[in-house]
């Protein structure tokens, strides 16, 4: 199954170079997520149990994991008893196919849907487009990259990309505000205006799940704007879609994750809303769709079950310094940067063989991480999965079987050191042309006369 | 006290002047230093492209060049994490003894001879560059991620040189983007990455760049020299052996 028919499938270098071609742009995306970086950092250093809170939110998620057999039937149990209708969905297909049913059911063609990456991963908008259902999406950046046939190139800030004259450009076309007018303020007005109408009219509301509480069987959406409140309150119909991963035991274990969730995301001490959905109000359905799409098998893993740990903050894609300089659509995934080029290969292994190399594996990554999952390690353990499988490019299985060959013989070693050296002196238009990528924008270290060995055996040895 | 000098491979063809200073300086605070001549590379570039099967020829010549020595100590964060996580042999015990007593320069300075002064005197501005190996990998320095003390072995060693002003970057810990085969891979963010470091340095005025890792020096200089900076690079060991 494609789960992203509309995305390019360039490899990430490629996609990354075009973004690059527009240095300006790569700048102000650069600077505009070190800002976020630096919130998030101000943000931590003003809890002083800060990393005890990650190791003990790492904890309680690993208890998850280990335990999600138990904790799912308790959910179910309890939300049930609640008066929630619970749905299992083994993959995106299925999962999509109950909403449509669902949809179906209630005699509904259109519908309103807050944030919701699990919908993203299973291409929901696409599939419910195909079947005739209008989906407006509320969340403001959502809706905006909705309206420019986009989808989300961040997970927590689904238009980082986009400047506001574009919006303004974008709004005008769409929702008819003057030419020119880019004030963020009265832009997001006019949203507020556009949006209260789907709201007011639309009788289900989607969205998606932050946390479900497996002792109370409820569930807890986190949000700025308020647009899931919104969407739920005026609708008959709630579908709340869930990845089965975002289980906690209690809820006397929330306040650990709300403490760290705004924080490493934003910079914000919490969300805006925090709400939770028990039970549906009388004469109203609640439906819990609870699903899989690969998360037992990436469970079964051992070297990558931790990413199952994964609050979705973004904080690692914001100090990721390859994501700030290559955009979120050069991952070609719903969840991008350092733990969706984790995640992505789990589901297809082929097509997301580039994303765990779109890393210079610095480790920024699994130290801002909330749950403190090794996302470096776990880059540099699927690129070992990816050659296994035989998926490693064949010029550079050949290259690095070379190389491992030369590097284990010292003597022939130091034979092809000074060779190339007496190349790169005599010769240096063998390196110093187009073909060699390094010197495209950086010149050649200069080749000395003599090695440090070569040196050492005449100043040292005798 | 018995120390093998680790040389990684394009340290020794590119840089000598590097694992010189390296020598140099080890023998002055007064140990005994050998270069066991049959060495070769980490095995670094073949395991992070995917290949780790590939380093075993490494390995070999790791654990023949390395067994019995007090103290292996290189002058590359990068390569001295590699070893430390990733070497091993058919003989586990000689692997797992390399494996625990490799380090990195600045932190066999700073940790195992315990160096308060040093006799160097460098009268220039200097941007430290955090090798992310080094730092995030080796703990040499303490993450801008964490919210913990700060501390920082290189800096700590910097502050004994004479004369020496430090800079102090708008990104103190931000990869130069070198990583390895990414350098080529993924040329176009490597380099806009090496070039985004290098002007934190140009705004802070330094005349050089050093660092304890020389992968990440070659990159910022390939950088530097492409754009006729007049800023150099020097790995901190040439600035400690006096300059």
């Amino acid at each position: 199954m494609s789960v992203h028919p509309n995305k390019p499938s360039q490899p990430h270098a490629e996609l990354a170079q075009q973004f690059n071609k527009d240095e300006d742009r790569v700048n102000w995306h650069d600077e505009t997520l070190w800002w976020i970086r630096q919130k998030r950092d101000k943000a931590a250093w003003s809890v002083p149990e800060w990393e005890w809170l990650r190791q003990t939110a790492s904890d309680i998620k690993a208890h998850v994991l280990s335990n999600m057999h138990d904790l799912l039937t308790q959910f179910e149990a309890q939300a049930l008893a609640n008066g929630a209708i619970v749905h299992w969905a083994a993959d995106a297909a299925e999962h999509n196919a109950i909403v449509h049913r669902i949809l179906q059911e209630n005699k509904v063609q259109q519908i309103v849907k807050s944030k919701s990456m699990l919908t993203e991963e299973c291409g929901l908008n696409e599939y419910l487009h195909e079947h005739g259902i209008d989906v407006v999406d509320t969340d403001l950046g959502e809706r905006i990259v909705q309206l420019a046939g986009e989808t989300p190139s961040h997970i927590v800030l689904p238009c980082i990309h986009w400047k506001k004259e574009e919006i303004g450009e974008l709004f005008h076309q769409h929702l008819h505000t003057p030419k020119g007018n880019a004030d963020p303020q009265y832009l997001t007005g006019a949203a507020r205006i556009h949006l209260r109408e789907k709201f007011l009219t639309r009788k289900v509301a989607i969205t998606g799940v932050n946390f479900a509480i497996a002792e109370t069987g409820e569930v807890v959406v986190c949000t700025n704007e308020g647009n899931a409140d919104m969407g739920t309150h005026l609708a008959d119909v709630h579908i709340a879609c869930m990845g089965i991963e975002k289980l906690i035991p209690q809820r006397q274990h929330l306040g650990v994750f709300t403490r760290l969730l705004a924080r490493s995301a934003t910079g914000q001490p919490i969300t805006t809303y925090t709400s939770h959905f028990r039970k549906p109000a009388p004469g109203r359905q609640l439906h819990i769709v609870l699903v899989d799409n690969g998360r037992s098998r990436q469970l079964g893993r051992e070297a990558f079950r931790n990413s199952l740990k994964c609050i979705r903050c973004g904080a690692c894609m914001n100090t990721c310094p390859v994501y700030r300089r290559s955009g979120g659509h050069s991952y070609k995934y719903a969840i991008s940067g350092p733990i969706g080029s984790i995640l992505a290969p789990n589901l297809d292994m082929r097509k997301h063989a580039d994303l765990p190399f779109a890393s210079t594996l610095c480790g920024s990554c699994t130290n801002v991480c909330p749950v403190k999952i090794d996302i470096h390690e776990q880059l540099y353990q699927w690129r070992q999965e990816l050659y296994k499988e035989g998926l490693a490019p064949k010029g550079k299985a050949v290259s690095m079987k070379m190389a491992g060959w030369l590097l284990g013989k010292p003597a022939l070693y130091r034979f092809a050191g000074k060779a190339a050296r007496t190349v790169l002196r005599l010769a240096p238009f063998m390196v110093k042309n187009s073909l060699n990528p390094w010197y495209k924008q950086r010149e050649m270290p200069a080749p000395p006369k003599q090695s440090f060995s070569e040196w050492y055996a005449k100043n040292k040895k005798a | 006290m018995r120390v093998a000098l680790f040389v990684p491979c394009y340290v020794d063809q590119f840089y000598p002047q590097v694992a010189i200073a390296t020598m140099q300086v080890l023998e002055k605070l007064g140990c005994t230093v050998e270069f066991p001549p049959n060495q070769t590379c980490c095995g670094q570039p073949m395991a992070n492209s995917g290949f780790e099967d590939q380093q075993a020829g490494c390995n070999r010549v790791i654990v023949d060049a390395f067994r019995g020595y007090d103290y292996i100590v290189g002058p590359s964060g990068s390569c001295v994490l590699h070893i430390k996580q990733h070497l091993h042999h058919e003989d586990e015990t000689t692997a797992a003894q390399i494996r625990s007593r490799v380090y990195e320069f600045t932190e066999f300075l700073t940790d195992v001879l315990k160096v308060k002064t040093i006799d160097a005197r460098f009268p220039h501005r200097v941007g430290l560059h955090q090798s992310c190996h080094g730092q995030r990998g080796l703990h040499l320095s303490q993450m801008s991620e964490l919210v913990a003390e700060p501390f920082s072995k290189p800096e700590q060693l910097l502050h004994m040189v004479e004369g020496l002003q430090l800079a102090t970057l708008d990104r103190k810990d931000e990869c130069c983007g070198f990583g390895g085969t990414f350098c080529v891979f993924e040329e176009s963010v490597s380099a806009k990455m090496g070039k985004d470091r290098v002007a934190d340095h140009e705004r802070q005025g330094v005349e050089v760049i050093t660092g304890a890792d020389v992968s990440c020096l070659m990159h910022l200089e390939g950088i530097l020299k492409r754009q006729q900076s007049p800023i150099k690079v020097m790995h901190i060991a040439e600035i400690l052996n006096g300059a």
